[in-house]
């Protein structure tokens, strides 16, 4: 049992010997690998139109989604504007309609009224002027004695 | 003997920095090439890093090596430049990057078989894909030490961190390689 418990320890601790010298290597090549590309990129041939044309490009898009977005904005404004006018037109007009719906229920009922009132009075004051001819010396005693 | 003058020492000032120049520029391309995977930006980056560093030459102390200090510019500019693109959304992240078998292709063949050749690539390509999922820290970590093959001290004075943090990254790192190989962490 101990024998093997020991056998397991010698194996993992050669595995992990291993392991190391494949690191070992492995960062080593790593290092070969990240020094050969450096060089290779510092000595490619040179372009210099291209970090221009990048520049230029990304500004364009920049510029591009700012008018973008500018532009909604903008719009969206003006379609809230719009609305929010035609709804309120809209309603003056209802108002509008109401009123005249209103005003034109209540002017048959006022111009009788009218009439009648007018009518009224026209005969109260013929009833008022218009005297029988029998009673004008009772007309005349009255009058003499609101004088007196 | 005459004093120096200004302008001579302007002269002598730029001719060091054209001689730092010369010297490290292939190495924080390298650097900025294994970090993003993407030469025009590698390069745009590297030229930003010397233009920062031309900037601030007359303040430079020598209180690290030049490398150190350029190589802490260009730690610095990647950060940047990250933190800005994650802005700007309609960028695609990786639009100019290298895939990964692309970027394990460039291996001088040496004293290899074919097999062995299309082993190693495999095995590079398995440490690509490892180095993609490290965070930013452990990443900039892993190339210095293992492809710019610097000292921990140096690494920890170029990236602002302990060396005891540097070292806790690094091994996080390597695990995490080791894991995408094959073996345990």
């Amino acid at each position: 049992m101990r024998g093997k418990a020991r056998q397991t320890r010698i194996e993992e601790e050669l595995n992990e010997s291993r392991m190391d010298a494949v690191l070992q290597e492995t960062l080593k090549d790593f290092r070969l690998n990240v020094h050969a590309w450096s060089e290779a990129a510092m000595n490619r041939p040179r372009r210099p139109i291209h970090p221009a044309v990048r520049t230029t490009w990304r500004l364009a898009v920049t510029w591009a989604m700012g008018c973008l977005l500018a532009a909604g904005s903008l719009g969206g404004a003006l379609y809230e504007r719009h609305h929010r006018q035609e709804m309120a037109r809209h309603a003056a007009a209802e108002e509008a309609r109401q009123k005249q719906l209103a005003v034109e229920t209540k002017a048959p009922v006022a111009s009788t009224r009218q009439a009648d009132e007018q009518l009224l009075a026209e005969v109260d004051s013929a009833v008022s002027r218009e005297v029988p001819s029998a009673m004008e010396p009772l007309a005349a005693l009255m009058e003499g004695t609101g004088e007196q | 003997m005459n004093p120096m003058t200004l302008e001579t020492a302007e002269a002598i000032a730029a001719q060091e920095f054209a001689r730092v120049v010369q010297e490290h520029r292939p190495h924080i391309f390298r650097f900025l090439l294994a970090s993003t995977r993407d030469v025009d930006l590698a390069e745009t980056l590297t030229q930003e890093c010397f233009l920062k560093a031309h900037r601030y030459w007359k303040d430079f102390r020598g209180e690290s090596s030049a490398m150190t200090w350029l190589m802490r510019i260009a730690i610095n500019l990647q950060r940047d430049h990250w933190r800005n693109r994650r802005v700007q959304f309609w960028r695609q992240t990786k639009a100019h990057g290298v895939d990964l078998d692309e970027a394990s292709e460039w291996l001088p063949s040496g004293e290899r078989t074919a097999e062995q050749q299309m082993l190693a690539r495999e095995r590079i390509g398995q440490v690509w894909k490892a180095v993609e999922q490290l965070s930013a820290r452990q990443r900039t970590v892993f190339l210095l030490r293992y492809v710019e093959e610097q000292e921990l001290s140096e690494i920890a004075q170029a990236t602002g961190l302990s060396e005891g943090t540097v070292k806790a990254h690094l091994a996080r790192a390597v695990g995490r390689v080791r894991s995408e190989l094959g073996g345990r962490r």
